[in-house]
């Protein structure tokens, strides 16, 4: 059974189009990059998945079930934008994780912090933007979950940490687990990722092996997404 | 080990190309076992299905082997690794002779830089 499965899935907000009968199959095992300009639809397609939008036509369904309690369960999900309680530490932060998550990996977390310096006594109000960020993502990774969905993971931190953070993907991969990266920083990830998912004004344009779009195109998945969509 | 890619060729192929070269160099030596497909994967910052499917490659060269319980270890057999050897040496030189050729020297001028060049490293 697929991880995700969308099925003609439209969402609309107003007159806007936001997806157009999206049909997409995401399988197991596989670390996957959507892809797509700004205002494509990655990040409605993320929420969707997570249920905090509804689908306005068609369905969407994760592990066969649509979004709900029993999926939240499997689905470990970074939002596009701060979340996080401002006034907590991330001491509090972790009790927080392992009170709501089953598969929240306590020690996990911690080696990940002492990595990037992140003190467990720190408020998140205290934190730069780029620590913020690293912080939310240790707390979403720090999960055995059998889905990630990191809307723009990597946006705001330096590229140091930007390396340390897909080696922690690559070696957290699990052939039961997918991990989708909603990004536009193609050139950073693309080396991490096996499928792209192109999406464009709410629709799927393109869904290959990065290896294939190389061998194919006899240029990285970078080059050829800025000759795809060329402005 | 220090990887990089080209951005026209498939990675898995350049992984396969960088391997080989590390084993036909003895920067991994005959015998010697090799990390597991994750840790080589996080080295070379990769994804591990795209390093196991490089791995698979060699393997069917010949180039590495693996034993179910234990891993997987570069070749113990000489003969696999000087005949890759060899082939990567043909390689270079017929990547050369194409090059020059490009550039308009006819054969007995390619031939005469190379003495000439390989006199001045007669002493090292």
């Amino acid at each position: 059974m697929p991880i995700l499965e969308c099925r003609e899935l439209s969402k609309h907000f107003g007159s806007v189009q936001a997806l157009d009968e999206v049909s997409l199959t995401l399988e197991a095992g596989r670390v996957i990059g959507l892809l797509g300009p700004n205002g494509s639809g990655k990040t409605t397609l993320l929420k969707l998945a997570n249920g905090l939008l509804t689908p306005t036509g068609g369905e969407i369904l994760i592990d066969g079930l649509a979004p709900g309690k029993e999926t939240k369960r499997i689905v470990s999900y970074l939002p596009d934008r701060p979340y996080l309680a401002e006034w907590m530490k991330v001491s509090q932060l972790l009790d927080l994780f392992e009170d709501f998550y089953d598969d929240f990996d306590r020690d996990r977390a911690i080696e990940m912090l002492l990595r990037l310096n992140i003190d467990e006594e720190m408020r998140i109000k205290e934190m730069s933007k780029g620590t913020r960020e690293k912080a939310q993502l240790i707390l979403v990774m720090s999960r055995k979950a059998k889905l990630y969905l990191l809307d723009e993971p990597i946006g705001g931190v330096d590229p140091a940490t930007r390396d340390y953070i897909l080696e922690t993907i690559i070696r957290n991969y699990n052939p039961e687990a997918a991990v989708v990266i909603s990004t536009h920083l193609i050139a950073d990830v693309e080396q991490v990722l096996d499928d792209v998912v192109f999406i464009n004004q709410g629709k799927i344009m393109l869904q290959a092996s990065v290896d294939s779009i190389r061998e194919e195109h006899g240029m990285s998945v970078d080059q050829y997404f800025r000759e795809v969509f060329r402005c | 080990m220090d990887w990089s890619f080209r951005s026209d060729q498939p990675i898995y192929s350049q992984l396969v190309q960088q391997i080989r070269l590390a084993i036909i160099s003895g920067t991994y030596s005959p015998g010697q076992r090799l990390m597991s497909v994750r840790d080589m994967a996080a080295e070379a910052g990769v994804n591990p299905n795209t390093m196991q499917r490089a791995l698979q490659d060699l393997e069917r060269e010949g180039m590495v082997c693996s034993q179910r319980t234990t891993g997987r270890f570069v070749t113990e057999d000489p003969t696999v690794i000087e005949q890759a050897k060899t082939k990567y040496a043909e390689e270079q030189i017929r990547v050369f002779f194409e090059t020059m050729r490009k550039l308009g020297y006819p054969r007995e001028a390619i031939l005469a830089l190379l003495k000439e060049e390989e006199g001045k490293h007669a002493d090292t």
